[in-house]
């Protein structure tokens, strides 16, 4: 299976480390407005919502791209921008169902999670309540699954 | 400058609504670092330290440090500095959530508030693009409420620190609250902002803060982070519990100030501690921009009289508004703390002033009929009827709105104030914790916990255990406890780190993000600097030495009961002491030589 960032959002408390830590990596300034993770706080209801690129298996961005500059990497899955081709037309921001794909304005390229490439994804390095994880296992399902099993198991032996 | 700090200042002056843009003084930075230092050098080169705090010729600046905005060590904060219009002193309030960072993004390292509008504005930023609004249709909102019409008719992403109707009636312990839930709270720094007709400040930043040494810097962090997360305070304690945490360890060390300070240990303690809001109200855990402790409580409240959501209560609330009033009531402490919050204004004082009343009101000086109720202690809907009242500047409220000492000055009986320099001190009796006693007589803004926070090690055994009540050695902690805190908050870290870290991580992250090498040493002297520039500060403006002093209670009456029975605070042994650590003359006036050696100008 692929390894992704995983995400159980019952464990987040909004700290935004990940959009501080990401954008700091492939940006070089804590500046969480370019961060490709992101992190949204709604402090009303307290709900810590944090969203990021999937690496789709038949990407809306690569079949978008009119210059051929996104690819799927064939061993590890990551969808990636060779800032090479990339001519910053943003076809690929528009193609995106998810806005996980942006235009970076100050290189002129589409900007998006590659999974820190060949670096543990530094976001996942910096969470520090483990909300965010890098696995092939999908552990936030696995935990949903275990929590009705639980309720499940709690009901047997009543009739 | 251009990496940790942004090099930028911005100067409104809200008589001629003139909004500028200065270029930082590279100099003062250097010796003042920035948030509570540099913001206290700006106000003690702009402004006459005699200035009436109300009056337009006092300044309010908004502060943020060199590593605002970035991670590593819960670096969000930001500081409020004025002049404080409840104590007289220099004010320097603290506060953390999201807006700080988002000043940072926006391209400033401080705003300089100067004059006085004339009619109700709030300041609008957009990165470079800053503009006063009106604000007559904000004028008597709530905090929430004007935040999200703030948010709606300038921008969703925007992040807003305000004032409530407490900054606007003058409380004179009136805070200004960001983000929703987080508060600069004690000095009355909101009852400045009201003053000058200014109800808000509302930011948006898309920019970034870039440091020297990025690979330096992420090593310092991961070294902090560790750190933090490894440390039983910071890993286990805060996360777990929140600062609520403290409630029954401090009651079972017998120093639970309880019903206006007249007992150290508070029977129902177990009713208002942490464990019992995880069990009730809590509904979940919550952090500040950039910070791996998470200290902050989501709470509901469900109550058959009240039903309300919100932030807190922390520790100090459940202090002030439960065991300092001998309330018990988890659910009334939760809402005059939602109120608190709601109006804008500091739950410590707020909660010990209501302490203050129900002391006057048993001993005979308040009667029923002035305060409309009784005021007995234990009474959760009276406390939470008074912060109501106090907040809208009704009936009896209007005299909870002056404060504890102002309160009881006017019944002629001030020694039931307790409070230094007009502050009310926090949630720890000076008596059963002696460095404490010291610290709340010298802190530079009147009594006051985040000052020098010597229960770390005389309670909870960090960085070592000292014992409370000893006398030896209590001058050289609180002054080494109080440099460093001062250099914490320059830097713009979260004071709650140095649980976990110390002063020479702060140092490594300053280091590497500002390119500036500086050592401990250095830093410590930063701490020393800032404290006695605030020292000199006060002294020119009238707060002589002899303000250095605890409540008679605490000079003179034993506790009663608990651990610590029969301790009163050894004030007289410790203050030559400390002004000896100090190097000031036996006076408590910082000598010449030592202000010299220091750069501090006298």
């Amino acid at each position: 299976m692929q390894k992704l960032i995983r995400i159980e959002p019952s464990k987040c408390v909004g700290c935004k480390s990940c959009e501080l830590s990401c954008s700091f990596k492939n940006t070089g300034e804590f500046a969480p407005s370019r961060s490709r993770i992101i992190n949204e706080v709604f402090l009303e209801e307290a709900q810590f919502i944090t969203v990021t690129c999937m690496q789709c298996d038949d990407p809306w961005c690569l079949k978008a791209c009119p210059k051929g500059a996104i690819s799927k990497h064939a061993q590890t899955g990551t969808v990636s921008v060779d800032e090479l081709k990339c001519v910053g037309c943003r076809t690929c921001v528009s193609a995106c169902p998810f806005g996980m794909i942006k235009y970076a304005p100050l290189k002129g390229k589409a900007d998006k999670c590659n999974l820190c490439g060949d670096d543990f994804p530094e976001c996942v390095a910096f969470c520090p309540t483990g909300c965010l994880k890098f696995s092939e296992e999908d552990t936030p399902l696995r935990e949903k699954v275990l929590k009705f099993v639980r309720t499940m198991k709690a009901g047997q032996g009543e009739v | 400058m251009g990496y940790g700090w942004n090099g930028k200042i911005l100067r409104v002056n809200l008589t001629t609504q003139s909004c500028q843009v200065e270029p930082l003084n590279e100099e003062w930075a250097r010796d003042y670092v920035g948030g509570r230092g540099l913001a206290t050098k700006y106000l003690c080169e702009e402004t006459d330290p005699q200035v009436d705090p109300l009056s337009p010729e006092n300044k309010l600046i908004f502060a943020t440090g060199p590593l605002t905005g970035t991670y590593g060590a819960a670096n969000g904060r930001y500081m409020v500095v004025t002049k404080s219009p409840l104590t007289g002193t220099v004010a320097c309030s603290n506060s953390g959530g999201y807006f700080p960072s988002e000043l940072k993004y926006a391209g400033f390292d401080l705003i300089i508030f100067e004059g006085k509008a004339p009619k109700p504005m709030y300041l609008r930023i957009y990165n470079d693009k800053v503009e006063l609004a009106g604000a007559n249709h904000l004028w008597g909102k709530s905090t929430s409420e004007a935040e999200d019409l703030i948010r709606n008719e300038f921008h969703g992403d925007a992040k807003v620190a305000l004032i409530g109707p407490a900054g606007e009636n003058q409380v004179h312990y009136a805070c200004i609250v960001n983000d929703k839930h987080r508060a600069a709270g004690r000095s009355g720094v909101g009852m400045v902002m009201g003053s000058k007709n200014l109800k808000a400040v509302a930011v948006r930043g898309t920019g970034g803060v870039g440091v020297a040494d990025p690979a330096g810097f992420r090593e310092a962090a991961r070294e902090c982070y560790r750190m933090l997360r490894t440390h039983p305070v910071t890993s286990q304690g805060l996360p777990a519990l929140g600062t609520a945490v403290l409630v029954n360890i401090i009651n079972q060390s017998g120093a639970l100030p309880t019903r206006n300070s007249q007992s150290g240990t508070f029977d129902h303690a177990e009713d208002i501690s942490g464990e019992r809001l995880a069990q009730t109200y809590l509904k979940r855990n919550k952090s500040c921009m950039g910070c791996i402790i998470g200290c902050g409580r989501v709470t509901q409240l469900s109550d058959p009289r009240w039903s309300g959501s919100g932030e807190g209560p922390e520790y100090e609330s459940l202090w002030a508004l439960g065991a300092a009033c001998g309330v018990s009531d988890l659910a009334a402490i939760t809402q005059a703390n939602y109120l608190c919050n709601e109006y804008g204004m500091d739950t410590i004082t707020a909660g010990s002033t209501v302490a203050c009343a129900m002391e006057l009101f048993e001993r005979g000086l308040i009667s029923e009929a002035e305060a409309g109720m009784p005021l007995k202690f234990g009474d959760g809907d009276a406390m939470v009827r008074l912060i109501e009242q106090a907040g809208k500047g009704e009936g009896f409220g209007k005299k909870i709105a002056l404060g504890s000492y102002r309160l009881a000055e006017s019944y002629g009986a001030p020694e039931f104030s307790m409070s230094v320099k007009k502050l009310e001190f926090p949630a720890y009796d000076g008596r059963g914790i002696q460095g404490m006693g010291l610290e709340y007589a010298t802190s530079n803004r009147g009594a006051c916990h985040v000052r020098g926070y010597l229960v770390s090690p005389e309670i909870l055994g960090v960085p070592e255990k000292l014992d409370p009540q000893a006398i030896e050695g209590k001058a050289a902690w609180a002054k080494g406890f109080q440099d460093a805190t001062a250099l914490v908050d320059s830097a713009g870290v979260c004071l709650f780190t140095t649980f976990g870290i110390g002063v020479p991580q702060v140092g490594k992250l300053f280091s590497a993000a500002t390119g500036k090498t500086a050592d401990e040493a250095a830093l410590m002297e930063v701490g020393e600097r800032v404290w006695n520039m605030e020292r000199v500060y006060n002294l020119k403006a009238g707060i002589d030495p002899s303000q250095d002093t605890l409540p008679k209670r605490l000079l003179e009456e034993p506790l009663p009961d608990g651990p610590m029975k029969g301790a009163v605070a050894h004030l007289g042994e410790l203050l030559p002491q400390y002004y000896s650590a100090r190097g000031w003359d036996e006076k408590g006036i910082p000598t010449e030589q030592k202000l010299k050696s220091l750069g501090v100008t006298s």
